[in-house]
């Protein structure tokens, strides 16, 4: 595929040191941790935006904080760019690393430090699996709310350094309303502490800044959260529409008539037809939309909700309203829901949009959205948290197909600029990365961005630390 | 993902397989999550998803294996719970059997490495040799410190330590037709298989036992032997293919005589591979019917009594912990059939967390890569533990030797238990 998204042009007197820096970094690290053969960087090349790859000049996996901190100091002190990688999930391509970077892998820091139960808060290594967390204190009641689809896999320290959300965050809030605190790693070695165990901390919300700051203000090492106990009871109900459009206007109506349940899910056809295929969830097969609504507490709190909820339902003309009946129902419906895009694999290669709106325009975005596709010659399948109209259109195409693939890009770009255009963002949990660079400034004014590059500079002199990320390449300030 | 291969490698058959099994991945990463190896190791080549990039590599290359890429390969325990966690549906069994066959045709293992896996293939699969070598490892056992030191001799150090201290008595089912008793339900081929009845033979005599005392006429069928699952997980495709063709031929034979319901099957290892059968064949044009049939009628020892409805009986205060083998839960997909079987017949049964996870046993993975499976078996154990049983089931003899030799709570196969509950003796190790 011709690459529209451009990468900074590598350094050359980084690559000259090749040999160099691998053997400095060797002995930063204890054995294993270091990954310089061609053979060993190649898999390190992409994320799951698998349409742009750079293999980087090395990966290394430190155990320990200090030994992060070695590798930046190492790093900010001979201008070599860093690119930090969690489980390597992203799907807008925010660990994609390029050719003169070493990838800072945090897969071996996978301890839980600590669970306070008394305080609510767990305190764990970036590493750590965003549903480890939950396993974790899952048996004494507790959970840690955001839930990423990929949760399975996906690390703390890319939850933070993405704002992730996922299906549960309509009522929790995204990651940043669940983050306390975190130990970070500047690019210069210095390791410092934002936040505690505390609800707000004295001064500045450098917390706030850092959260969804994409890896671009230093490396986190160590996050503490806060656990919220589990609801006494949780049901997912699905309803069936005849139509996406009719679906969309529920949604929007039940959050307007001021019920907030845990989740609300949108799926349309192609999306069922994918995620029964792989959950065998029950979904039913014979309606064109799919909304899974989640109550939970009391089992009267819980009827009482869903009395309301179906009442409105009705009003757009639900066609099917099945209940889960046990728990194992329940958890099918949501791994059948979680695995919608991995699932997608199943029919075509895929890019997923990300791109948010507010509930008015969400029938009129679906609508656009299918017109645009099609007037591409592609199909879209649409999964996504409808209750924070946090779509996720995913556009079918053949990544085999080099024209295939331009045409899916150029839908992607168009839908997302109708998502701005509709009063929306371009993203709501999957970052920017490299995906959405060049759209920023249909997003902001080149006063605004200029406000966000001078903080990012103010951590990052030098633009170092995943620099072909988030801001576009052209309209910089000189490092 | 996108794939990069020529028409003219594409006209190989195993290439165009794996290339369509390539395609099916997008990189999602939720294999990484379940994949012990990474889980141990948290290096991504270490995972499902960083091996099936690695096997891309080189197979879109067109490339003689590597140093590089055979460590990752060969640290693959092909536990399969990627099989399970992939939504994309990524068939990384048959991806990671081509890339084993590839290594073993274009890469030259070092001379200790060699002369081990050569061992391995040459006894195991045999039961006379392979008692003979566990009788003789007895006798070597005070040597096996000094031989773990000296690298080239590392690999029979670890064997020696895996030797069980006691052989069981030399009484493998005998070829014969075990006949039914009471009211006739059924005919079976039992598979004897290689290591099980030199390691456990109580297992199949408790299969035996049981299922001709619910009316199942048994086969035990004269010639058949090691299914080719070991030679299979370390590339030696041809001597695979050979044990399966002469199974085949056997079994197939004993149908056409008086026909069969099913080949039951009691080890989960064994019956991944003889229920694949029909893939490993499906390019030879004189077996691959012949194949396929066989596969449609393997079947687990307790996936077949499930069809049975065995009575329920009063519960035996006992606890047991079921650990799933991962052939048995990934590899075939048997999830509830033994636990369901447990309860029925009288036992309180618990599940050990991180069930998904493999004990480190994994063929001769514990025998190749003893630091790997050591930190997997020491997890396993503690899992097991923490669910306070008073015996642990499980449906392979790998598992059976691997957590008996990390813990002293009893372990047996869930059929020795089943068997015991549906009337057979009580098993000595309880």
């Amino acid at each position: 595929m011709p690459e529209t998204i451009g990468f900074l042009k590598p350094r050359q007197a980084v690559l000259d040191r090749r040999r160099e820096i691998i053997a400095d970094l060797a002995d930063l690290l204890p054995e294993g941790c270091l990954i310089s053969e061609e053979r060993g960087l190649k898999p390190f090349e992409t994320d799951a935006f698998l349409a742009y790859r750079r293999v980087p000049l090395a990966v290394v996996l430190p155990e320990t904080t200090e030994q992060v901190a070695a590798v930046l100091k190492y790093c900010s002190h001979y201008g070599i760019p860093v690119v930090p990688r969690g489980a390597g999930t992203s799907l807008s391509g925010g660990a994609i690393p390029q050719e003169d970077a070493i990838v800072v892998g945090l897969s071996k820091m996978s301890r839980i430090l600590d669970i306070d139960l008394f305080n609510r808060t767990a305190t764990v290594q970036a590493g750590v699996t965003n549903l480890n967390i939950s396993e974790a204190v899952s048996a004494d009641g507790f959970f840690y709310a955001p839930d990423p689809s990929s949760q399975l896999a996906c690390t703390i320290g890319g939850n933070i350094g993405m704002n992730s959300g996922g299906a549960h965050c309509l009522k929790y809030g995204v990651t940043t309303n669940n983050l306390l605190g975190v130990k970070m790693v500047l690019f210069d070695g210095t390791v410092i502490e934002l936040g505690g165990k505390a609800l707000d901390a004295p001064g500045y919300d450098l917390l706030g800044l850092v959260c969804g700051s994409e890896g671009q203000l230093g490396i986190v090492t160590e996050a503490t959260v806060r656990l919220i106990a589990k609801p006494e009871g949780a049901r997912p109900v699905l309803f069936g529409f005849a139509s996406s459009e009719a679906a969309g206007s529920c949604v929007a109506d039940i959050i307007g008539s001021g019920i907030i349940p845990v989740a609300i899910e949108f799926m349309d056809k192609p999306a069922i037809e994918i995620c029964e295929a792989f959950a065998h969830a029950g979904y039913p097969l014979d309606v064109e939309a799919l909304l899974i609504v989640e109550v939970e507490g009391s089992e009267p709190e819980m009827d009482a909700m869903l009395e309301s909820i179906i009442e409105i339902a009705r009003r757009h003309g639900v066609v099917t309203i099945k209940e889960s009946q046990s728990a194992l129902e329940a958890a099918l419906i949501w791994k059948g829901r979680k695995s919608a895009f991995g699932a997608t694999g199943r029919v075509a290669d895929y890019i997923c949009m990300d791109g948010t709106v507010p509930l008015s325009q969400l029938s009129y975005v679906l609508q656009r959205t299918g017109e645009i596709v099609s007037g591409y010659g592609l199909r879209v399948a649409n999964v996504f948290h409808a209750g924070d109209g946090n779509m996720h259109p995913l556009i079918l195409y053949n990544i085999n197909d080099p024209e295939d693939a331009a045409r899916a890009e150029a839908a992607g770009n168009d839908i997302l600029k109708l998502c701005v255009d509709a009063g929306g963002c371009l993203t709501g949990e999957h970052g920017v990365g490299i995906e959405k660079r060049d759209l920023m400034l249909h997003q902001y004014s080149k006063a605004d961005l200029n406000q966000q590059m001078a903080v990012r500079a103010a951590f990052d002199p030098q633009w170092l630390l995943n620099p072909s990320k988030v801001f576009p390449l052209e309209g910089r300030p000189a490092a | 993902m996108q794939t990069n291969f020529s028409p003219e490698q594409l006209a190989d058959p195993h290439v165009a397989e794996s290339e369509k099994i390539l395609r099916r991945c997008v990189h999602c990463g939720f294999c990484t999550a379940t994949c012990p190896t990474y889980v141990v190791l948290g290096d991504e080549l270490d995972s499902p998803r960083g091996r099936i990039y690695l096997i891309k590599d080189m197979l879109e290359n067109g490339r003689a294996a590597d140093s590089e890429t055979v460590t990752h390969i060969d640290r693959c325990l092909s536990c399969l719970s990627c099989l399970t966690t992939c939504p994309s549906g990524v068939d990384y069994m048959h991806l990671v059997d081509h890339a084993r066959v590839h290594i073993e045709q274009t890469y030259r293992r070092p001379f200790k490495d060699r002369l081990a896996r050569s061992i391995i293939a040459a006894t195991l699969p045999y039961p006379p040799r392979f008692r003979l070598a566990l009788r003789a490892a007895g006798f070597a056992r005070p040597l096996a410190g000094l031989l773990k030191r000296v690298p080239l001799l590392k690999t029979f150090g670890v064997m020696l330590d895996l030797a069980p201290n006691a052989l069981p008595a030399s009484r493998a089912a005998k070829p014969a037709v075990y006949a039914a008793r009471g009211t006739p339900r059924g005919r079976v081929a039992l598979l004897t298989g290689c290591a099980q009845p030199v390691l456990g033979p109580e297992i199949n005599d408790a299969t035996i036992r049981l299922l001709t005392g619910q009316g199942v006429e048994v086969v035990v069928a004269a010639g058949e032997g090691c299914c080719g699952a070991l030679v299979h997980h370390m590339g030696r495709e041809e001597q695979a293919l050979q044990a399966a063709r002469r199974n085949i031929d056997i079994w197939l034979k004993a149908a056409e005589e008086d026909g069969l319901d099913a080949i039951v099957i009691t080890a989960s290892g064994c019956g991944t591979t003889i229920k694949d059968y029909g893939h490993m064949l499906r390019l030879d044009p004189a077996y691959a019917d012949k194949a396929a049939k066989v596969s449609a009628l393997a079947k687990d020892i307790t996936e077949y009594l499930a069809g049975l409805d065995l009575p329920e009986q009063g519960a035996r205060g006992l606890t047991v912990a079921y650990h799933s083998a991962c052939s048995m839960q990934h590899g075939q997909k048997i999830t509830t059939a033994p636990k369901q079987l447990l309860k029925r017949a009288g036992f309180t049964v618990r599940e050990p967390a991180e069930g998904h996870l493999c004990c480190g046993s994994a063929g001769t993975y514990n025998i190749l890569q003893p630091e790997i499976s050591a930190k997997l078996k020491a997890r396993k154990v503690r899992n097991i533990e923490a669910t306070k049983p008073d015996v642990i089931a499980t449906g392979n003899i790998g598992c059976i030797t691997q957590i008996a030799s990390g813990t002293k709570i009893p372990i047996l196969h869930t059929v020795e238990l089943l068997d015991w509950a549906y009337g057979g003796p009580k098993p000595a190790e309880l």
